[in-house]
């Protein structure tokens, strides 16, 4: 069981995260807000408790990776890494400019921390298995956690890929599903909408564990429970809300890469302080 | 006659030598190992060996999540599927980060003679050489195939390998060294030069021998490292020829040709010519022979264009 205070904790810096969301877009720069906000718990919960991962040696052979398959959410990636030390705070406003090391998707050439080259959708779980199979193979104790976007799914590599994880029987990859229900241009009811996905990922062989995308405790409990399933791989299917904490942003395709004006800034800003003083005020953990 | 043997059982057992020198060795295959002769290594190392099924995609992908974990996969499929159908993921996954993956497209060019348009890949060396940091080969026999595949396992970056299905002459020398990059001068002359690979290299032989006894010294240069090609050793092979022709067993648009062109072009030099495919699909025949002398893949054919540029 985890502490009521560590999930609170994890909730503060899931919270700090957004704020570091808001500083990277700033105002006239297009970013990713919506799919970037509505991993900040689950990023959280991997970076900053769940993962075997030590900031001050990132090159470590037996630390777990964190694949982002959806790579444009990679500023909430950013956002981690930042608080962990492992990229300079001032790269944050250099985001996506010549001067700076974060590119507009995951690139590990320039950026440390960055495990692989993604942001071509449906290719992170497939990479994600190539290590997996790598690990089993050398008996290393590393596990992988592959995050994909429900609009990425329509993409056929990552249904390959779930065949072969199956096929293989990998259990130290764990594929986490970030169901925000929009993408780019509109819900994903609207533009490809792909039901049943409890009974498809079932069908192809995986464990599936239904969660609330941004309820720590229960973020935390799924990947416990995956670490115990065995002889095949998990897929954790977090609902979600696309801008979570941006009044503006919540559910909305606009802020799938929208620019932030002045007043959206101020806005943002806004929601983020009266969520860090419901966090000050509630009592944690029940 | 040289002796021939056969192309993809060579890299199959290069494969395995290489498995058995070195641990990290992996190999991915999309169901074709049989024809590619990957089967070698899944069955001398089963362990190390992981058949991907039909999906060229999530087996490009997870490539170069071995490699990221530290591997060295070799992936294979036909060419036209290993280059074209896993284009994306070669480009975004491996190339990008410069991973050290090596992708094995078999039956290349049109050496799978009956099956027709959608399997032959003429165009494999053209899309391969665009991609940064990539490394193009196309070794002319078994014996460079089998010194490739072992010069891998220091060369650093993505590679692609050209492999032909078929039998194929043994040409290289028993006492030649190798290295990636390298231009070998496989003939001596000094009217003319034709710069080839793969297979057209022992038709080039065939038509230099010919011309010979017409009075016409053709050196002939064996090409096998497409990218990075080596600029100087091109310039350097050219001096006071007085014509110039590619040869292969390719479209004629961004392959050996286009690439001996872009080293010369700040150079004075001799008229050049192509020999190769025509901006076309391949087609169903019966036989390799026959393929290759529709598409005017011939020692004959690479004699005429060197005749018609010529000065008399």
């Amino acid at each position: 069981m985890t502490s009521p205070k560590t999930i609170r904790q994890l909730e503060k810096t899931a919270l700090q995260l957004r704020f570091d969301l808001l500083e990277m877009i700033g105002v006239g720069k297009a970013g990713h807000l919506g799919g970037s906000s509505s991993l900040a718990e689950i990023v959280a919960a991997l970076y900053f408790h769940k993962m075997r991962f030590d900031p001050r040696n990132v090159k470590d052979p037996n630390r777990d990776r964190f694949i982002l398959s959806k790579g444009h959410a990679v500023l909430i990636q950013y956002a981690a890494l930042t608080e962990l030390g492992v990229i300079p705070r001032e790269e944050l406003k250099k985001v996506k400019t010549l001067k700076g090391v974060l590119q507009g998707h995951p690139d590990m050439a320039v950026t440390p921390g960055i495990e692989a080259v993604t942001g071509s959708l449906g290719q992170g779980l497939s990479i994600g298995l190539g290590m997996a199979l790598a690990f089993r193979l050398d008996g290393r104790p590393s596990r992988v956690f592959a995050v994909m976007g429900d609009g990425e799914l329509s993409e056929g590599q990552l249904w390959e890929a779930a065949m072969a994880a199956a096929q293989f029987k990998v259990d130290n990859l764990v594929g986490i599903l970030d169901r925000n229900r929009v993408q780019a241009t509109g819900p994903t009811k609207e533009i490809f909408d792909i039901p049943n996905l409890a009974e498809k990922w079932t069908a192809f062989g995986w464990q599936v564990i239904a969660i609330d995308g941004h309820d720590v405790k229960q973020i935390l409990e799924a990947l416990d429970a995956a670490e115990t399933i065995k002889g095949k791989p998990t897929i954790i299917i977090a609902d979600t809300v696309k801008g979570k904490d941006f009044s503006f942003a919540e559910h909305n395709a606009a802020f799938h890469n929208g620019i932030l004006t002045e007043d959206l800034l101020r806005q943002g800003l806004a929601d983020l302080e009266r969520r860090r003083d419901a966090l000050a005020h509630n009592p944690a953990g029940d | 006659m040289a002796q021939h043997q056969n192309m993809r059982e060579a890299y199959g057992l290069a494969l395995v030598a290489l498995g058995k020198k070195n641990r990290d060795v992996v190999v991915l295959e999309a169901d074709l190992g049989k024809s590619t002769r990957s089967v070698l290594f899944k069955e001398a190392f089963p362990d190390r060996f992981f058949e991907m099924g039909i999906a060229e995609q999530n087996m490009t992908s997870t490539a170069a999540g071995l490699a990221l974990a530290g591997k060295m996969p070799f992936c294979h499929s036909f060419a036209v599927f290993a280059s074209g159908r896993a284009y994306d993921q070669l480009r975004n996954s491996i190339c990008i980060p410069n991973l050290k993956v090596r992708v094995c497209g078999s039956s290349s060019g049109l050496s799978d003679f009956g099956d027709g348009k959608t399997h032959q890949c003429v165009e494999d060396m053209t899309i391969m050489r665009a991609l940064p940091n990539m490394t193009v080969l196309c070794p002319m026999d078994s014996e460079e195939t089998a010194r490739m595949v072992a010069a891998l396992e220091d060369w650093d970056g993505p590679a692609y390998i050209r492999i032909n299905r078929n039998d194929l002459p043994l040409l290289y020398p028993e006492k030649g060294t190798y290295r990636i990059g390298q231009v070998t001068r496989m003939r001596e002359g000094k009217d003319a030069v034709v710069f080839a690979c793969g297979i057209m290299v022992s038709l080039a032989l065939e038509a230099a021998e010919h011309l010979a006894s017409q009075g016409v010294a053709v050196r002939v240069v064996n090409v096998s490292t497409i990218k990075p090609l080596d600029q100087a050793a091109i310039i350097g092979e050219t001096a006071g020829m007085k014509a110039i022709v590619t040869a292969e067993e390719h479209t004629v648009i961004g392959g050996l040709g286009s690439a001996v062109v872009e080293a010369l072009r700040a150079v004075a030099h001799a008229p050049v010519e192509f020999v190769g495919i025509r901006d076309q699909f391949g087609i169903s025949a019966l036989n390799y022979p026959e393929i290759m002398v529709h598409f005017e893949l011939t020692a004959a054919k690479i004699e005429q264009t060197l005749k018609a540029i010529l000065p008399r």
